[in-house]
């Protein structure tokens, strides 16, 4: 391998997003976007807006978190007997009833991991834009997993789903989707798209300006 | 010329060294990496599509969970969950469970066969490119392996309240998981965007 200390930004070119092509852009006339010649993908050296579209969507989901956390996921009623869970006191729940588990399953992917990838963006955000050189090659790794893990959040949504439909059948009780679990389906979704949006490529850059 | 490439996660421009079989190539930089050698990647994977589209059809066609309350048995089937998802007024939380569990993973197996089909039998299709560009941005909204962990957990949670038998569909949907997974280690993008390329396009 020969490194050659040069990004593809300095040396004027452009890897395209979606193909991975490196790509010479060609000289533009009136108004054209320059696109991948090999995909037809529309070439951008950095992911566009990059960090205004992350932070309105790390802030929107910030927002909508609040109700998901507070509001109650499931409503059960069984004989007379209504009870309004959280995700939190679900947990506390699988925790005294020896559900060992899935108290964690649940706590981990509702709770653990909806938090720190929101801080998590939330830092990269700032080290971007504050221009930190603090270990590059640990923030792009710390990235790429929180990009990988978020949609296992997801876990939830799909369980107070089943088990609506599968108690509906055997009607033994009732359980009903409480308003927590559309705003936590919701958190799941947006910071899905804020880790899409954030370009790693931009904490090199960073270092790239010292280095000239 | 060709053998030049920008990492994907911070933009150095490396030179590439020829891989040997199953190698990979990492940035000097940032570690991450480059390409990885897959061989026969276009045939392995299309196998793992058909075999995904099979496992597909089989898991919306029979029989997913059984209830048993009481001496009755009640059975549920896939799709007519989500559609007593709907009926119960919540669209919100039956649309993603349709869309990330049914819909993206479908439009998934069938994009990469209009991909992958026409490759290995050389002969081109139209809007090859836009069809694989929506193919890799849809791969991250199939939820299937997610779902299957909530049914786990769903299980244990109503266990106290009801015996709850697996169906057919069940199992077809868990190997479904597997060959889903496999077909994305499996397939080498490089491979499909140079297969895809129109020869001499303006030269
Ligand atoms: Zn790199």
């Amino acid at each position: 391998m020969t490194p050659i200390e040069m990004t593809a930004k300095g040396a004027g070119m452009i890897s395209c997003n979606s193909c991975h092509m490196l790509c010479r852009p060609q000289p533009l006339k009136n108004n054209q976007k320059p696109f991948c010649p090999r995909c037809g993908a529309a070439l951008h050296s950095r992911k566009k807006n990059s960090l205004s579209r992350c932070w309105a969507l790390v802030i929107a989901s910030s927002i909508l978190m609040i109700p998901a956390q507070i509001l109650p996921i499931t409503i059960t009623s069984a004989l007379g007997h209504t009870q309004a869970d959280t995700i939190v006191s679900g947990v506390i729940y699988f925790m005294h009833t020896g559900m060992w588990p899935i108290a964690l399953v649940i706590f981990v992917a509702s709770v653990f991991v909806p938090f720190s990838k929101l801080l998590i963006l939330t830092l990269l955000m700032l080290s971007v834009q504050l221009r930190w050189r603090w270990r590059p090659r640990d923030r792009t790794l710390i990235y790429r997993v929180t990009e990988i893990v978020g949609r296992w959040s997801m876990v939830d949504v799909y369980v107070v789903t089943i088990l609506v439909a599968l108690v509906k059948l055997g009607a033994v009780a009732t359980i009903d989707a409480g308003p927590g679990a559309a705003y936590f389906a919701g958190v799941v979704i947006l910071t899905m798209f804020a880790a899409e949006k954030f370009d790693p490529r931009l904490i090199w850059d960073a270092m790239e300006d010292v280095n000239e | 010329m060709s053998a030049l490439l920008a990492c994907h996660e911070c933009d150095l421009l490396t030179q590439l060294p020829p891989l040997p079989p199953r190698g990979a190539a990492y940035c000097p930089r940032c570690g991450s990496v480059l390409v990885r050698s897959k061989p026969n990647s276009i045939e392995r994977s299309l196998a793992l599509t058909l075999a995904s589209l099979i496992l597909f059809a089989v898991a919306i066609s029979f029989p997913f969970l059984a209830m048993k309350t009481g001496g009755f048995e009640q059975q549920s089937n896939l799709v007519t969950g989500v559609w007593l998802l709907y009926a119960q007024d919540m669209t919100g939380m039956a649309t993603v469970v349709f869309l990330t569990c049914l819909l993206f993973p479908l439009l998934q197996i069938s994009t990469l066969l209009y991909i992958l089909l026409p490759i290995y039998l050389k002969y081109r299709v139209p809007h090859a490119m836009q069809t694989f560009r929506f193919a890799i941005k849809l791969q991250p909204w199939c939820m299937m392996e997610v779902f299957m962990l909530g049914i786990l957990v769903s299980l244990v949670k109503l266990a106290k309240l009801a015996e709850i038998v697996p169906g057919m569909s069940l199992w077809a949907f868990a190997l479904l998981i597997i060959t889903s997974a496999a077909q994305v280690t499996v397939l080498n993008p490089h491979e499909v965007w140079e297969a895809l390329e129109v020869p001499n396009d303006s030269d």
